[in-house]
Order: structure tokens, then sequence, then C-alpha cells
């Protein structure tokens, strides 16, 4: 309340001073203008320019005839306000001012000029030392014009948000208000409607519930009720489903309006329109409702903040609508998922396998029966088979296998034959990679796909490979040194190698910042890592330095992850978008912007084409490399994201979340298909088996737990209806699919990876 | 400011904030410091909220101040220094006034920098993988056995570990006092102790062999002083180890040839010392120890050695602990043990030696309780207390031993104060909350009431002493006791009993030794002319100092036994005269006794009143 009096008192003051329209006073103004906004980190006004002084007042002259209506409205409106507040004498003094003459009136420049003024004028009155603090104090009030902007049609708003695009836009869509004391009337008009309504319709309807109180909290504090919104949120916040708590509470610290500005949460809300889905019943049911009791209030909020996407049909059940909110701005539009997905495998490259005769002849000592050819002959045939979801073999360009590609191609071949097959009776063994005397802390780990290599990201923003067989790291030679090297060799591989230089663990020093995504090359070539300090590095695992420094996300980091065909990788970070790289381009060759916080996870479809993202804004975006757009929004979470994994086929994808679970989701349909329930604490780690028939978790809570996906993705019975709605049931399976839950000693689980022959690895820091 | 309700989130005051600008020289308005206040508290919760993305992401659970600093790093805010620390600093509070405060040792750099003993640093971070789990099933090394990560030690402190425990446990003396020695100056073990904690955890196992849990117990004690081990949370464990040796009924304690007294002693000493060292390492530590202490004391199932224990472990916790357990529980506490005492059976033979060594357990204990009250007392009330009569005696303990000098007290007649200090940390919702000071006065009748002469003898024999007139006979007429036990001396007349009843009683015990005990007991009905209520009145002892002149002749006969009094449980009287020379006959007394005030005695239940000659060798 305090602010609005200081507001209203300057207001005044301004209007005292201001007899003639332009003078000493308002070149003060401007400058005291410029000052605050300076200060204030470009939130200032809309149209003050250093260039133009007294644009101010300029503007407001040069508007008033143009608009005289608006001129009135605002003065009504500054009128309204001023009663509501008690202050007779100043409305006493507007009415008679108003009466001489409806030209000098306010219009949205000189309130805002006055906002300046007051503090100028002030200052000559008081000593100096008041005159900086109530300045300081009087920043919030350049944002004040949008209070009395907003009634003014968009053209100044635009003028204004040439400069200043997001902030006041995005805020002075609050500036209309009502009677602060009616909002709970009004909330709990509507909810008492909406308990009285028909069972099917209530679960629905109920969806309405937070982002109206939300919105209606917001309009409250913006417009400086403190006192009002805070009982508003004591009576009502209770009401709200238990996953917005965290929003909840962030909203409860915000209770004044310079802090809505910064916060991101509130521009989130602003920003995005809340998604519900509801069925036209229930949608006349509401819309009925509200035109009925005039219920304007609630109307505007319902039309300027919210989207309703009506389907038609039956309405929802309360657990399927559980199932799918809980995302930072509900859930996605129906049509954002109905983009048509190639989630098939890409062909594989044929490549003759030759009969490994020396290995033939080593199994055969071994005296284990020859079963390869027939097992090589069904892998072939399969990926001769072109997938009719499978993206165009060259849709994205693809690099070229090399020779040591094929190589081990043939490797991984090999292999997999002696891979052995998983299912719910045939449990993986589990080897855990302990970090020991991770006193800096592990903040991310990865093995290559063969195995060989472990490296893990510290918080004291280094990272240390280790080689986890029996052959060490070396390092190639020195130029000079290679240069005698006799290249025609059969041998020149090893012989580049310097042998002085073997350990079993390498230290690359050069992020200043933790490290908090790794990721190797397919061919082992290279580290990727992401740092803190807002850089995703390069290193060659061969020399085992820092090649690039990719600089763009100018915020920490979160996640990168390469290509599965190499040369792409990904990252996203703080900026809240993901960013396509190409390993020889300094710059980003697509941007995935839209989530609405924190991209926190990023992974690669198996066939290269699409990027999966998670958000701390709970939720999944799949995105085209393509073209860049966002093909898939999923929403389900109720926390934020913290691992994703794509089966196998390509055809499925996992998420863990802060919240504990495990979510399920087919790509091809958008949808939710499984929810996996039994850890306790955020899922780190996610990863299928070789196959796909099992999920392992890794979790916080020192768990590893294996899921039985076969029987998870086989329960889903999806016929068209839902597939066309996405309203799916899901199966209260969790127990069932639960194969088993591992427990670490005092280890959580950051890392997980199937080898090539299904044996599962599980790295974390110890942690007493 | 001042009348919002919810607080929900911490929040910083605005005198804090008028505070702040006064020391930056700025002066500040109530309205504008409120104003601060409230966006300051905004801003912090801001920066909590964005630093806990960084906590996530760096996959932990706990909160550091690095994450906090990232936050402010990246909202252009200045980021706070010195408080990197892994470890949470210790929050103490100051006991005079509100005030609270980070502690922040200073620590000597020169020192640190000179010092030749580098500690080794951290290890190297390493990658170990081990098979956890065959084919989804079993574990392959069971859990929670001696931990496996002894092999990630480096071998010399793998060594140095193996060659320690076999010296301390081993044969040799000299060999065990030299890797005590080292374990007690070693600053490069500290990866070893939790595998030394483990060893000494095994005093269970080893409950048969004093030997061993001596051992043991001095592993432990060179632990904790070594100055260089960090104990953090194994503090925890090392106390449940020395409490195990203070109040189990070890295997040892059947045979009676076992000294498993000293034994029990010893831990009780070495508790107080781990306590009073590394106390604050663990919260709520205290209140653990003596609930346990309690427990043990108050389970009458429990053998007298494990009582004993007890009460020695009260002991060493300071004479706070006595008072603020031992005290309230001894009444119960009487009745058991006088039973025991009581039986004269040969088959109760032991048990009752056992018994004396509790009895004089307590006596101990709850004589430097009145000492270090009384002491705590008079030093800050000099004025209001030396005035009165009873100050002499008061007096006198100011110049006993200070031992762990307790906080001056003002002295107050409705509360001293004293239970506030007690309250260790985390102290709240322990089942004392309801426990008030007694003052000394009432306190030191109680305990006359329980131990009779022998207390009080020692209580009175300070300097200040002669200033009592009427006691002057005693000694001089009986040299020999008093050079005996010195303490035993003409203290009959400062008796705070009014009734004096237990002074004329051991005189005819002596006498009719082997009489009839129930003459006894109907001397003893009527010697006590009721029973005392359970409050006594405060005035009591003040008037204690002054006997009647007409006290009759002193009686050389003293009572070590005690007497319930007021107390529902069934109280017996067991004493212990000695006399050279009795008075020729009780009457004196007696009719003295009837002379007094009667002060809230009232004869509810019957009470026998037995005397019993006891050998003076009380382990006192």
């Amino acid at each position: 309340a305090w602010y609005i009096l200081s507001h209203i008192n300057l207001i005044e003051k301004q209007r005292e001073t201001k007899g003639p329209p332009n003078g000493q006073v308002d070149l003060e103004v401007e400058k005291k203008e410029i000052k605050t906004e300076t200060s204030n980190d470009g939130s200032g006004n809309n149209n003050a320019n250093s260039s133009s002084p007294g644009s101010t007042s300029l503007g407001a002259t040069s508007k008033s005839p143009t608009g005289p209506a608006e001129d009135q409205q605002t003065l009504l409106a500054v009128l309204q306000f001023l009663k509501r507040n008690k202050l007779n004498e100043s409305v006493d003094i507007l009415r008679r001012e108003a009466g001489l003459s409806v030209e000098i009136d306010d219009s949205p420049g000189s309130a805002s000029g006055g906002a300046g003024s007051g503090g100028a004028s002030n200052s000559t009155v008081d000593g100096g030392d008041t005159n900086s603090l109530l300045s300081r104090v009087s920043i919030a009030i350049p944002a004040a014009p949008a209070v009395t902007a907003a009634p003014v049609p968009p053209k100044v708003t635009a003028s204004g948000g040439e400069d200043q695009p997001d902030v006041n836009v995005v805020l002075s869509a609050y500036s209309q208000q009502g009677d602060p004391d009616l909002y709970p009337l009004y909330y709990n008009g509507l909810k008492k409607f909406i308990e009285s309504v028909l069972d099917c319709h209530r679960a629905e309807l109920s969806q309405v519930f937070y982002p109206l109180f939300v919105h209606m909290y917001l309009e409250l504090v913006y417009n400086n009720h403190e006192v009002e919104a805070k009982q508003f949120f004591e009576k009502f916040s209770g009401d709200q489903e238990c996953y917005y708590a965290e929003d909840l509470r962030i909203l409860s610290g915000m209770t004044k309006k310079e802090h809505m500005k910064g916060n991101e949460t509130m521009l989130d809300f602003r920003t995005s329109k809340f998604v519900l889905r509801i069925s036209r019943d229930s949608y006349q049911l509401l819309k009925r409702h509200l035109q009925e009791r005039q219920n304007n209030q609630i109307w505007n909020i319902i039309q300027e903040h919210l989207y309703i996407d009506i389907f038609d049909g039956m309405p929802r059940s309360k657990s399927q609508i559980d199932a799918m909110s809980g995302s930072l701005a509900g859930e996605a539009k129906r049509d954002a998922n109905k983009t048509k997905v190639f989630y098939g495998l890409l062909k594989e490259p044929e490549i003759e396998v030759p009969l490994d005769d020396e290995d033939e002849e080593a199994e055969n000592e071994e005296g284990k029966p020859k079963k390869k050819k027939p097992k090589k002959d069904s892998m072939g045939s399969k990926s001769k088979k072109q997938d009719p979801n499978a993206p165009q073999q060259t849709r994205i360009p693809l690099p070229e296998l090399k020779d040591s590609d094929k190589l081990d191609k043939i490797m991984n071949m090999k292999e997999a034959a002696k891979k052995i097959r998983l299912g719910s009776d045939n449990l993986p063994s589990i080897c855990f990679y302990t970090f020991l005397n991770a006193y800096q802390g592990l903040t991310a780990v990865d093995i290559t796909d063969d195995s060989s290599l472990i490296a893990g990201g510290f918080a004291d923003s280094t990272v240390r490979v280790w080689s986890v067989t029996p052959k060490k790291l070396r390092r190639v030679k020195s130029a000079a040194d290679l240069s005698n090297i006799d290249k025609e060799s059969d041998d020149v591989l090893e012989r580049i190698m310097d042998e002085k230089t073997a350990s079993e663990s390498k230290i690359l020093y050069g992020h200043s910042g933790p490290v908090y995504g790794i990721s190797f090359s397919p061919d082992r070539n290279y580290l990727l890592s992401s740092s803190e300090d807002g850089t995703v590095r390069l290193w060659s695992l061969q020399t085992f330095t820092c090649l690039v420094g990719y600089k763009g996300h100018n915020y920490p980091v979160w996640d990168t992850q390469f290509s599965p065909y190499g040369y792409y990788f990904v990252s996203g970070g703080h900026d809240r978008v993901a960013r396509l790289w190409a390993t020889d381009h300094y710059q980003p060759l697509r941007m995935f912007a839209g989530h609405l916080a924190d991209v926190t996870c990023t992974r690669f479809h198996p066939n290269s084409n699409y990027v999966a993202t998670g958000s701390a804004d709970r939720t999944i975006r799949l995105w085209d490399v393509l073209n860049g757009n966002c093909v898939r929004i999923l929403t389900g979470h109720k926390g934020p994201i913290h691992s994703l994994a794509f089966s196998p086929n390509g055809k499925f994808m996992a998420s863990g979340a802060t919240d504990g679970r495990v979510l399920l989701w087919d790509i091809g349909h958008g949808l939710m298909i499984g929810e996996l329930k039994g850890h306790t604490d955020t899922i780190y780690a996610l990863r299928f088996s070789r196959d796909g028939e099992i999920l392992a978790s890794g979790s916080m809570d020192n768990t590893v737990k294996l899921w039985d996906t076969l029987k998870a993705f086989d329960d889903v019975e999806l016929d068209d209806f839902t597939a066309a709605t996405g309203h799916i049931h899901l199966p209260e399976n969790s127990q069932e699919l639960l194969l088993g839950s591992y427990t670490t000693k005092s280890t959580p689980v950051i890392h997980l990876h199937f080898t090539r022959r299904n044996l599962l690895l599980a790295a974390g820091a110890y942690n007493p | 400011m001042a009348d919002r309700e919810e607080r929900r989130f911490a929040e910083v005051p605005r005198e804090s904030v008028k505070l702040m600008s006064e020391s930056a020289g700025v002066e500040l308005s109530d309205e504008l410091a409120a104003l601060l206040a409230e966006d300051v508290c905004y801003r912090l919760r801001e920066a909590t909220q964005s630093s806990s993305q960084f906590m996530r992401h760096a996959k932990r659970r706990k909160l550091t101040v690095e994450d906090f600093n990232r936050a402010l790093r990246w909202s252009n805010v200045e980021a706070i220094a010195g408080y990197g620390a892994q470890d949470a600093l210790p929050f103490r509070p100051i006991k005079e006034g509100e005030l609270f405060f980070v502690e922040d040792r200073e620590i000597n750099l020169v020192e640190l920098a000179l010092a030749t003993n580098i500690p080794k640093g951290c290890a190297e971070t390493m990658v170990r993988v081990n098979v956890s789990y065959l084919d989804g099933k079993g574990n392959l090394e069971p859990q929670g056995t001696v931990p496996s990560a002894v092999q990630t030690l480096s071998e010399d402190l793998l060594k140095y570990y193996q060659q320690v425990t076999r010296a301390i446990l081993g044969e040799d003396p000299h060999l065990m006092k030299v890797a005590l020695l080292d374990l007690q100056s070693n600053s490069k073990m500290a990866a070893l102790l939790p595998y030394f904690v483990y060893v000494i955890s095994g005093v269970k196992s080893v409950s048969h062999d004093l030997e061993q849990l001596n051992r043991l117990l001095h592993m432990v004690k060179s632990l904790v002083q070594n100055p260089y081990l960090y104990l953090g949370s194994y503090v925890r464990s090392l106390v449940s180890s020395v409490m195990y040796c203070i109040l189990e009924p070890l295997a040892a304690s059947i045979n009676p040839l076992n000294d498993h007294w000293t034994l029990r002693d010893y831990a009780a000493l070495l508790l107080s010392h781990i306590f009073w060292t590394h106390g604050d390492l663990v919260s709520g530590l205290y209140h653990q120890i003596l609930l346990s202490l309690q427990k043990v004391l108050s389970d009458p199932v429990r053998p007298l050695c494990s009582h004993y224990g007890a009460v020695v472990g009260l002991h060493a916790l300071g004479w706070k602990a006595v008072e603020r357990v031992l005290y309230p529980h001894l009444p119960a506490y009487w009745s058991n043990l006088q039973a025991v005492l009581d039986d004269y059976s040969v088959s109760n033979a032991q048990v009752k030696a056992d018994g004396h060594k509790v009895y004089g357990a307590i006596l101990v204990a709850v004589e430097r309780l009145l000492k270090m009250k009384a002491l705590s007392l008079s030093l800050p009330a000099e004025r209001g207390f030396g005035a009165q009569p009873g100050s002499g005696g008061v007096a006198g303990f100011r110049v006993s031993s200070p031992g762990l000098s307790p906080p001056p007290e003002p002295l107050s007649e409705a509360a001293l104060g004293i239970a506030s200090h007690l309250q260790g940390p985390g102290g709240a919702g322990t089942p004392w909350e309801d426990w008030t000071p007694v003052p000394l006065p009432a306190m030191y009748c109680e305990l006359y009431s329980f131990f009779g002469d022998s207390l009080a003898v020692r209580l009175s024999t300070g300097p200040s002493l002669g200033g009592c007139p009427p006691s002057p006979p005693g000694p001089a007429a009986n040299p020999d006791t008093a050079r005996k036990m010195p303490q035993l001396t003409a203290n009959l007349n400062v008796s705070p009993r009014q009734d004096g009843s237990p002074r004329p009683e051991p005189a005819p015990p002596t006498l009719a030794r082997s009489s009839s005990s129930s003459s006894i007991q109907r001397r003893n009905s009527s010697s006590r002319p009721g029973q005392r209520s359970v409050g006594p009145s405060r005035d009591v002892f003040p008037k204690a100092r002054f006997p009647p002149p007409q006290a009759g002749p002193p009686a050389f006969s003293f009572l070590i036994g005690g007497r319930q009094t007021g107390r529902r449980c069934q109280g017996r009287r067991f004493q212990t005269s000695f006399s050279p020379a009795p008075p020729p006959s009780s009457a004196p007394p007696r009719t003295y006794a009837h002379k007094l005030p009667v002060i809230g005695r009232v004869g509810k239940p019957l009470r026998r009143w037995t005397c019993s000659h006891y050998s003076l060798h009380l382990p006192l």
C-alpha cells in the first residue's frame, strides 16, 4: 500500500507542477527517468529515450488529440483508483482539473513523467539523502505507466515494445483489474459451481482452478494489493493440486510488483498460455455459468491467459487428467503432437562381416559350438529390411563411415552375437563403477559404447577419463616425433602413440565451472563436455587436449550428447534453448527454443533425426533436426526432468524426473503409455537394454531398478480412439513391471550403461 | 511487518536492516527499513530457489554455499566469500544474551605453514568396479561387514592399521603403549578412523575379557586425544562403545575377582572426556547419554553393576547431570538398594558388596552435587546469603575445589535457573521439560534423609564450620574416630534435620545390636513424631544451624544410613553406627526430638526402622 500512496502522491505533485505543458520541470523529469532506468536494469519505461529530452510529455500531448476518448477512459480509471484508495482529496483535485481542461490530463506518458518528477520535486524539498533513497524506491514506478497504459490500444504498447519488448508488455496484461476484495468471491463462486456440477465434468473443470488461481494472484500482486493477494493465496492455495507445490512456493514469495520483474516463473506464466484440455460439454457448462453470472473477471482471465483445447467426446476422468497435467504451462495442445515422426531406425550399412578365423578357432578351442553363422544372418536380414516408419536414409546428412567405424561395427556385431537375452526371468548382472575419493563432486559420467572408457565430469571443472580395460590411455606423440615414424609400417597406429604417457587415467583441464554433462563420440576419438561456464568443449581422446570450445549458451549448459552417428551433437542449458551443433562448426546449426524453463537433459533419437529434450518446465519436447520444429510436447511429469532414454528400436522413450517416477512414451502417437513408480528420489539415469526388453533406472535414492518394458509396452491397448484423442488409461501395474531393485552402498546412481553383451554397468560417486 | 502471522520463510527483520545500514553509516527510517527488509527477504528466497538447480545438476542432496554463490553470480550479485567449507559450520549461541554466531576459529597460518605434519591431502580420485549383482540375484558381498573399501586405502595405511591394532590388542604391554601413543599423535591416519571405530565397536564381543576391554578403551582415549582427528559423527559410535563398558553387565563381571569396577570408572571418565571435548560434534549427545543412563538407573532388573555404571557415568558428566537425573531418581532407587543391603543371607553377600559399591558411588556423586551447587550459589550471592545464618556452612563450600566451575547463578527463590544450562543442544522435547531445579536447602534435606550423617559430615567439614558454636565436644572427645574418619567430626548439631531423629538412634543400636529389631522399630516410630511432607520448607536449613543448646551430649555414633521419608516406597533405614562410648541413655535426644518443632512429618506408611551395624568399609 505504501507504494500506491507514494505513487498517488507523486502523481498529484506532478499535476500541480504541471501547469505549463513543457519546460524546465520536464527536463528534470527526463533526467530523473533516465537515471532510474539505468539503475533499473532496463526495465524502464516505454518511450523514454535519451536522444529526445521531453519526449514523454511530447508523446503525451501528441497522443491526446488523437485519442480523447481514451484519455477520458484513463481519467476515469484513475478516479476510480483514487476513490478506492480513499484519496478523496486527490479525487477532488483531479475532478476539478479535469473539469477545467481535459487536455492536460494524464495520458500514460505524463503519468510516467509524474513518477519521475515526483522524485525530482521531492528532492528539491527534502535533503539530498532522501532524494536518492526516494528515487531508488520509486524505481518501481517506471513500470507503472503500464497501469494506465493498458486501456490504451496496442499502439502505445507497440511503440514502447520496440526497445523494451518483454517484461512491460507481459506485465501490462495484468493491468486490468477489478475490485481486489471481490477476487476471493469470484474464485469461490467458481469453486462452488464446479463442485456442484456432475462428477464427470467436475474433474475436467477443476483443471481451471490452478491457472486461474495463479493469474488472479498475479493480478492482485501486480496491482499492488499485497494484503489481498496474501489473503487470496492463503485462502485458496491449499486447494491446488499437490504437484504444483513447487510453483506455489515461488509464487507465495512474490508479493510485490517489482518482484514480478525478472521472476522467471512469473514470466513463464505470462508468456505462455496455460493449456487445458476440456471436453466440449464441460466447456459449455463453464461458459454458460460465467456468462450467467456476468463474471467478467474470470472470463477475461480465461480468454486472455488460458488456452482451452476443446475436444468432442467423453470427458476425461480425474486420473487421466492427473496423469497428463503437472507441467508449467498445462498440457500440450493436441495438434502439437500431430506431426508424423519417423521413429524407425536407419538402415544399417551393409558390411561384409568377414568370418574371423582366429576368433572362430578360439571359440572352437573353448569347445563352444559354431553357432555364429545363423545369428549373423539374422542380423543381416534385419538391417536389410526398410522400416516403414524410418526416415529417409539421407534425410539428415550423416558422416560417411570410416574404416575404423566399420571395424567397430563388426566388433559390435560380434559382441552382439554373444549378447545375453534378457527378460523378466533372466535379469542382467550389474557391475558398479564407484568413484572413490571424489571430494570435488562427481557431476556427470559417460561410458563408451564398447565399455572401454569411462569419463567423469567433476564440480571442480575437471574431466577425467579412465580406461577400464587393461589398455592404458596414451597420447599421440608430438609432431616432431611423429615425423620420424615410418608411415608405411603396418603398425603405424601403434607407433604414433607415446608409450611414455601411458596411464590409467587422464585429466582434462579447461572448463571454469562444474562439468554437468559429458558424452563420448561413437568412435571414441572425442569427448564432449558441457559446463557451468556456458561452453561446450570438444576434447580429443588421442591427444587429450581441448579442440574446440563451443560458445553459444551464455548460461550454464546442463547437458550435451553426441549423435549416435557422431558429427552432430546437442546441448541444452539454463538459457532454455537446446542447440544442435556439428563438430566442425563453431556456431549452432539449429536452435530448439520453446521450453519455458531450463533444458535439463538432451538425447538423440537412435536414428539421429530427432532430439529429445527434458526441461525444468516439466515437459519433454521432441525436435526435428531437419527443420528445427518441435514435433512432440509430452507432459505428465511433476518435476524437472533429469533423464531421458530412447528404446533401441526408436519407438519408445523413457523419462525420469525429480518426482521419482519414470514415464514411458510412445513417440509415434505422442502418448504416455506407462508410469513406473518406485523410486523415492530424482532419477538421474535411464537406459534400455540392448534389445529393449528391460529398462534400468538409477536414482539418487541409491538404487538401481529394473523394469519389464516388454510387458509395459504390450499391456498398452492402443485403439484408434485413444490414439486420436490421446486419452489413455494407464495401467496401474508398476509393481508387476518392477523386476528388481538393487541397492548400492550409499552411492547415488548417476549413470547406467548396458554393454554390448547386456551386462549392466552403473556408476556413481561413493557418498559416505 | 511485526504483525505478520505466517512465517513461511526465513525473514530478515527490519532491525537487522537498520543495523546494517547504520554500520554503513546510513540512517534509515523504519518504513524504509521495513521495505528493504522485505525486499531482501525476497531476493534471498529467489537466490535460494535458483541455487537449488545447481545442486540438482551437481547430483547432490545437500545445498552448498558454492551453489548459492553460483546463483548469486549468475544474477550479477557479488558472491559471499569465506564460507566455502564443505562441512557445516557450527552455529553457536552466546550464553549471555540472545546472540548467535557462526563459529570461526582463528587459524594460525604460520603454524599451519610451518607444520611438519602436512596432511597428506586427498587421495587420488579413482574408479573401482565390482560386480554387485550376478544375474540380477543376490549380493555377492554381504553388506555391513568390515568395510570393503579397506582395499582403497594405501598400502602404508593398511599396514599401519594392522600393526597398530595388533599391538594394542596383543600381549606386549610395551608395544601397546607405543601404539597408543602413536595413535594419539599421528596426523596422517584420518582415513583409518572408521576402521578403528569399527574395531572399538567390537567391545560387545569381548565383554568377557577385561583386559581387552581396557585396551579398547585406551584406544578410544588415544583417538579422542589425537588433535589431528576430526571425529565427526564417529563420536556417537565411540560413545556407544564406551557406554557399553560403563553400563552393560559385562560377562567379565560374573567373576567377583574381576575388577570391572575400575573399568567402569575409567570408561566413565573417558565418557566425560569425550563429552567435554567432542560433545559439540553431535547434537543432542548429552541428552542421549543422560537418557540412557537414566534408563539404566530406573530399570530395577538390571544388575547392580549397571547401576553403578550409571551413577559413575552421571558423576563423570558433572554435577548438573547428577542433579538432573540421579537426584530426582534417588528416592525410587533407594528402596531397591536398601533391600539389597538389608539382606544378610550368605547367598546375598556378593550382591550386597555390589550394593555397597553403588551406595558409595551415589554418595560421592551426591556430595559433589551438593558442593558444586552450593558453590554455584554462593559465588554470586555473597551479600544476600552471607547475612543468613546458614552462611557458615555455605561459605565453606567456596573453599572446596572448584571442580567443573559451574556458571555463576543469581540466587533466586523461585528458580535457581540451572536448568537452562542443562539444556544441551537439541534438548527440546526431552522428558525433562517439567524438571525444575530444587533449591539447595531442600536438596540437602532430602539427601540428608537418605544418607544421614555420612553426608552431612562431609559437607560441613569446611573451615568455616567453626562458626557453628554447639559442636565442639565431638572431636575432642573422640580423637580416634576423628582421625580415622576425619569428616565424621561432631556434626550432630549441624544436622539440618530439626527433629534430629537420626541422631539419637545410633546410640541404641550399638547397644542393642543384638537386641530384637522390634524394639528399635518402636523407638524408631516414636522418635519420628511425624512424617515429613514432600516439600520441606525452606527455613529448615538455616534453623538447623542453631540446634537448641539442650541438644544433649554428643553422640559418637554416626548414622551413615539413609531413610526413606515421605515416599511411598517402603522405606528402610540402614545405618552404621560406630561408637566408642555410647551415651548412657537415649532419652535426651529423644526429648530433644520431641521438643523441636515438627516439620512436616506425616506418618503415612508405617516404616520399619531397623538399625544395623555396618562396617565402615564402605567404598566412599
